[in-house]
């Protein structure tokens, strides 16, 4: 038995893909130097000319990638700040993602695009703590989201060998959570979401790092009622058959979500599920950022922003 | 890899001009009729600069194209019936009338893809030139953008990706005087050629109606690249005779002169271009029969099932969620 961190776990997934298929290369800043965690030794054991330090040149590296897919390689682009994501918009949800409809099925785009380290990260202010995974759910891009370091592997080895593009978010709040492996590591489906705790009484949709806050609250609340932690572990394509089955378990839904409240996931989940006219027993919760947050730096002020576990905590006995 | 073919003589350069600018000409007619929707930004007056360089390209290299780009596609081989019906949204078009005018694309023959959005596909040749180097392949892929271009940050990285990694890159700056409407002087900052010196990439500037010299400094860049010297930068000094897009015939608008115009017409690739004693009525009536048999092609093509709007979508045949309950 070892303790695999995350950061170590997305190495590992990067480190099994590049040994395992030559046509694997990584692109990104300091890749080399591995200043963000996820490739770490990867230079040395591969050669500069598979895990490549780019200049900061976001956009050009970014539909080099896709340039590269189109030519046979499987790219893996690291973005070591999560709103490079914005600057790189065009280059992910206007090309790659548009190459299999437009070319009429004659190209897949098989580039993974990973963000280690996405949403606060205490003090790192405005321009450096977004967590734009509804953003990308929104276009249509695969996006995934784990919780866990076995889940950050097998999602990223995942990720590699989707023939579509797949943007996997890191969470900063997940990134030094450290987890026995007991079994060996293997892919996770894309689109298969997970169950951490089951539960009687609520559903609580959380993902990412919200998934050990999710997991705390229904520990404290534990005598008085039983909360389910359902972890989506991907944000699009979304298991709705593993929500729908919850919820008819628990007949009440919360979502915590790290997404700014307008059409955040959370929205998208309570829509989907009163569209559906599943029967709900109290009406549906969601803490959310709020609309158009922008975190300010003080780190009262980052806090005061993000979704809390005081807020979950009293999402869940309003759900009852 | 392919062996290297024979340089085309006059009369298959001609050939290939003539057959965009009817191809063209048929385009223009369509959208006029209705059956191509959404316009097109016609090549008239620029096929030098397609042919030319396509020339000098080899089967297996590669290109990516811009908005204006059907004699990009053409040149490189695509057949013309498949990509009529794809300018008109049929189902047998090259790509399944999912594409259209602004993203043709026949990966088969290395169209990597036109682009809807300028200087786009600028990074995306490096990337392929990058998996070419890496693959152990000799393929040079060249890389068409227009004068607005030069004012896109992502092609300025993309001179400097191909300069510092040597990536057998050709950069062909189609140069018509015009973003849109803005006239590349009140644009362009420095010169066209400086923006490739100043990342010490060999630039040289060519008449871009003149399809020899197009096709002629081609060669010497694709050799260069092909030799593992790294990225050139041609400027096509061209002019398109028709308005940046065919909207532009119902908007009037007035940015070029009637005497400009006509002076570039004056210099007309096609006129300038012998194809041989005899030679230029037999080919205008072989294209004539081609495109005649092309229209034919697209206009029997079946309009695609809209129950497959989202087919393609995904790789792996994911299908999404509809817009509405059913």
């Amino acid at each position: 038995m070892t303790k695999l961190s995350y950061a170590k776990a997305l190495n590992r997934a990067l480190a099994d893909e590049l040994a395992r298929d030559p046509a694997v290369c990584v692109f990104g800043e300091d890749v080399g130097a591995g200043l963000s965690g996820l490739t770490p030794g990867l230079q040395a054991r591969f050669g500069a000319h598979r895990v490549v330090d780019t200049p900061l040149s976001e956009q050009a590296f970014t539909s080099m990638a896709l340039g590269a897919a189109l030519a046979g390689l499987r790219p893996v682009v690291e973005f070591q700040i999560p709103s490079l994501l914005f600057l790189v918009f065009e280059q992910i949800a206007n090309q790659a993602h548009k190459t299999s409809l437009m070319t009429g099925g004659q190209s897949a785009a098989p580039v993974t695009y990973v963000v280690p380290g996405s949403g606060s990260r205490d003090g790192w202010a405005g321009q450096h703590s977004d967590h734009p995974y509804s953003l990308f759910a929104h276009v249509g891009v695969k996006t995934l989201l784990p919780a866990t370091p076995a889940d950050a592997y097998g999602l990223l080895v995942s990720a590699i060998r989707d023939p579509d593009p797949v943007v996997l978010f890191a969470p900063a709040g997940a990134l030094g959570v450290r987890e026995d492996v007991t079994t060996e590591l293997v892919p996770v489906p894309i689109g298969s979401a997970r169950i951490h705790r089951p539960g009687e009484d609520v559903t609580v949709v959380a993902a990412g790092h919200l998934v050990y806050d999710a997991l705390a609250v229904a520990e404290e609340l534990a005598s008085e009622i039983s909360v389910e932690v359902l972890d989506p572990r991907t944000v699009y394509p979304f298991d709705w058959a593993a929500l729908s089955a919850s919820i008819a378990r628990t007949g009440r839904l919360v979502v915590v979500d790290d997404s700014n409240r307008m059409c955040g996931l959370g929205a998208e989940v309570i829509a989907a599920v009163v569209e559906r006219g599943t029967p709900l027993r109290t009406a549906p919760r969601r803490v959310t950022r709020p609309d158009g947050a922008v975190l300010p730096f003080a780190l009262g002020l980052d806090r005061a922003l993000q979704p809390s576990r005081e807020q979950l905590r009293q999402a869940v006995r309003a759900a009852m | 890899m392919s062996a290297p073919t024979a340089s085309p003589g006059p009369a298959e350069l001609y050939r290939g001009m003539r057959l965009i600018r009817v191809f063209e000409e048929t385009a223009l007619c369509l959208v006029k009729s209705g059956e191509i929707v959404g316009g097109i930004h016609p090549y008239i007056g620029q096929e030098a600069v397609a042919v030319g360089v396509c020339a000098a390209l080899r089967a297996d290299d590669q290109l990516t194209s811009t908005h204006r780009g059907h004699g990009h596609v053409l040149a490189k081989g695509a057949d013309p019936g498949r990509m009529l019906a794809e300018l008109a949204g049929r189902e047998n078009g090259l790509n399944r009338g999912r594409g259209g005018s602004m993203h043709a694309a026949d990966l088969s023959l290395g169209v990597l893809g036109a682009n809807g959005i300028v200087g786009a596909g600028a990074p995306i040749a490096a990337g392929a030139a990058w998996a070419a180097v890496r693959q152990g392949l000799d393929r040079v892929v060249a890389t068409f953008f227009g004068d607005g271009a030069l004012n896109q940050g992502v092609l300025l990285e993309s001179l400097n990706l191909a300069a510092l990694w040597r990536l057998p890159v050709l950069f062909v700056c189609e140069n018509n005087g015009y973003a849109t409407t803005l006239p590349v002087e009140a644009g362009v900052a420095g010169s066209v050629l400086g923006r490739a010196a100043a990342f010490g990439i060999p630039a040289e500037a060519v008449d871009g109606m003149d399809v020899e010299a197009v096709r002629t400094a081609t060669e010497r860049a694709v050799a260069r690249a092909r030799s593992g010297a790294g990225p050139s930068f041609l400027e096509c000094r061209t002019y398109r005779f028709e308005g940046h897009h065919t909207m532009e015939r119902r908007v009037r608008v007035n940015y070029r002169t009637a005497e400009e115009v006509e002076s570039w017409r004056r210099r007309d690739p096609l006129e300038r271009c012998d194809p041989g004693a005899g030679q230029r009525a037999a080919i205008d009536r072989e294209i004539d029969q081609l495109m005649a048999e092309a229209v034919e092609f697209a206009l029997s093509g079946a309009h695609p099932d809209p129950a497959g709007a989202l087919d393609h979508l995904y790789a792996d045949g994911l299908r999404p969620r509809a817009g509405v309950l059913t």
